[in-house]
């Protein structure tokens, strides 16, 4: 049997401290948890940004070293500073060194980097190792080339060599959610079909239980089933909480695509072992001839300003639609007369908050509101025009009457200035699985002392 | 009028990657299941998402009464058109669909 503890869906989102010493208490095998999502947008990939703050990344990551430490058991994070690139690789392990305190001489850390370069990805292109997933976009050496970052998804293999060379803390680079919790139960001899959907279950901590905020869970592996339970003492795990957790950000409830094949959970079965206990069995894995694994890249699609005015004055409330169509045509003709042939290459979208600022062409109601907002998006391609845009819109947005023959309205600006500068505008641009002869082929994996 | 939300317990949306936008109906029991399945033809849905019919895809989940649907974005997630980051309110519009003054006696 191979326990593995999870200790949240994602570190830094918090996690029950007194759940850990318990899951602690049962001798894991292993602490597993996932650093990242696409779910928050480009602009992480785009910057190599963490979603969280380094002080709660740093701050949790304190108590799972520590856990690993007593238990001296391995810990491993995917998708490391939240889109898992070479740089938020790095800025974790430094994240680590900064707290040796907790960490005894001697103690090794494994990192995985799964970053790939421009290059990397138009040979492939060329090679014809790139193969379009669902729905994805058109792409060519040109949008390649464009990419400010590209990572590929590492599965188990990849954590496995880095614990078969003896890595006591694994900091790894983008990684399907659920391969560091798969790695271990597959490398000791779990069959697959039992692995990956018990790491699929697990991947999000206790969100496949009543009490998604305690975080820690705890998987127990075994030959022919696994078992689910929530660390927390209130929270529980049922069959339905654990086989619902398949539906969450997956578009097939039943198929789960991973490196080198997919889980296919239809003919699974789910009962409670008590309470707040799940064992589950009867989950396939079906493996694919040729390895292959999903990359990510996103590129940049312009510059952004945003400017913001709030009209509450009745009259205009009501008339919005009309005040906004023939803002849209005044602006038409002032640009093209001030910035020229530029202003053919920027957009200007409008949204009015109160009205169909979220659904835009799908919303399908309509009602008065008290005040709406109107958020305005200029893109442009570079950031001095999208900037000089915004100064140019700015008193019209302010000022601009509904009818020739009224006096000036004036709106209400939240700040001063009313626009701000929102930087490069980040567009995924890759749906693609490369295929690789190796799993180890295209990532860079390193064992090091942590305080040699 | 009747709305869908007013006869399961619970619609919710969510991103399946930057592509994909996958809508969980948690329905009532089996029944109240083929009930909402009959109205969620691909006209309806095109209708609602303006997305082509074919591009749906419909799963039904019996154990746990649910229907899933799934379709490709029309805007990538975070790009220029692109309105909701997480396209957890996609599901706001199958929430307020109006039903038929019939649908308790729908098959």
């Amino acid at each position: 049997m191979i326990r593995v503890l999870v200790p949240s869906g994602v570190l830094g989102l918090e996690f029950s401290k007194e759940a850990l010493q318990v899951g602690l208490a049962n001798n894991p095998d292993i602490i597993a948890i996932d650093g990242g999502s696409t779910d928050s947008g480009p602009y992480y990939l785009g910057t190599a940004n963490s979603k969280y703050s380094r002080a709660a990344t740093s701050g949790e990551w304190k108590y799972l070293l520590a856990a690993r430490e007593t238990a001296n058991i391995p810990l491993v994070i995917g998708s490391s500073g939240t889109c898992g690139t070479d740089h938020s690789v790095d800025w974790m392990v430094e994240i680590t060194k900064n707290l040796l305190h907790t960490i005894k001489k001697g103690v090794r850390i494994g990192t995985i980097k799964s970053s790939l370069s421009r290059e990397q990805v138009v040979n492939a292109l060329q090679a014809g190792r790139l193969k379009s997933l669902k729905d994805a976009p058109f792409i060519s050496e040109e949008i390649i080339n464009d990419c400010t970052g590209i990572v590929a998804l590492m599965g188990v293999e990849q954590i496995q060599e880095a614990l078969a060379r003896n890595a006591d803390i694994i900091i790894a680079g983008r990684a399907t959610d659920t391969a560091s919790i798969a790695a271990l139960p597959l490398m000791s001899g779990i069959p697959p079909g039992i692995a990956w959907h018990g790491a699929k279950v697990a991947e999000c901590g206790a969100l496949c239980s009543t009490n998604p905020l305690s975080g820690c869970i705890q998987v127990d592996f075994h030959e022919e089933y696994f078992e689910i339970e929530p660390l927390d003492s209130m929270a529980q795990c049922t069959p339905r909480t654990v086989s619902a957790h398949m539906l969450y950000e997956n578009s097939d409830p039943f198929v789960l695509h991973e490196p080198g094949g997919y889980l296919d959970v239809k003919n699974a079965t789910y009962e409670a072992v008590s309470d707040r206990k799940v064992r589950v069995s009867g989950g396939k894995w079906v493996s694919f001839p040729q390895y292959r694994v999903k990359i990510e890249g996103v590129r940049i699609a312009g510059y952004q300003t945003t400017s913001l005015t709030m009209i509450r004055n009745d009259h205009y409330v009501q008339n919005i639609h009309t005040w906004i169509e023939s803002l849209k045509q005044f602006f038409a003709n002032s640009l093209d007369e001030k910035f020229g042939g530029d202003a053919e290459t920027c957009h200007l979208d409008f949204r009015i908050i109160g009205s169909e600022a979220t659904l835009g062409a799908l919303e399908n109601r309509s009602s008065l509101p008290v005040e709406v907002g109107i958020l305005v998006l200029i893109t442009a391609e570079t950031q001095e025009l999208a900037n000089e845009i915004a100064k140019h819109i700015n008193p019209y947005l302010l000022h601009f009457p509904l009818s020739d023959n009224e006096e000036l309205p004036t709106f209400s600006f939240p700040y001063s200035p009313a626009e701000t500068e929102r930087g490069p505008l980040y567009e995924f641009c890759l749906n693609h699985a490369l295929e690789l002869d190796d799993p180890l082929e295209i990532f860079k994996i390193e064992v090091f002392e942590a305080n040699a | 009028m009747l709305k869908l939300r007013d006869k399961v317990l619970k619609i919710r949306s969510k991103n399946a990657g930057p592509f994909t936008v996958t809508v969980d109906v948690f329905c009532r029991n089996q029944t109240n299941l083929k009930r909402v399945l009959g109205l969620l033809d691909g006209d309806t849905l095109a209708h609602l998402y303006n997305v082509e019919k074919h591009r749906f895809e419909i799963f039904e989940v019996p154990d746990l009464n649910v229907i899933k649907i799934s379709f490709p974005r029309t805007h990538i997630q975070g790009s220029r058109l692109d309105r909701d980051m997480h396209g957890a309110q996609f599901a706001e519009l199958l929430n307020e669909m109006e039903l038929p003054g019939n649908f308790q006696q729908c098959r």
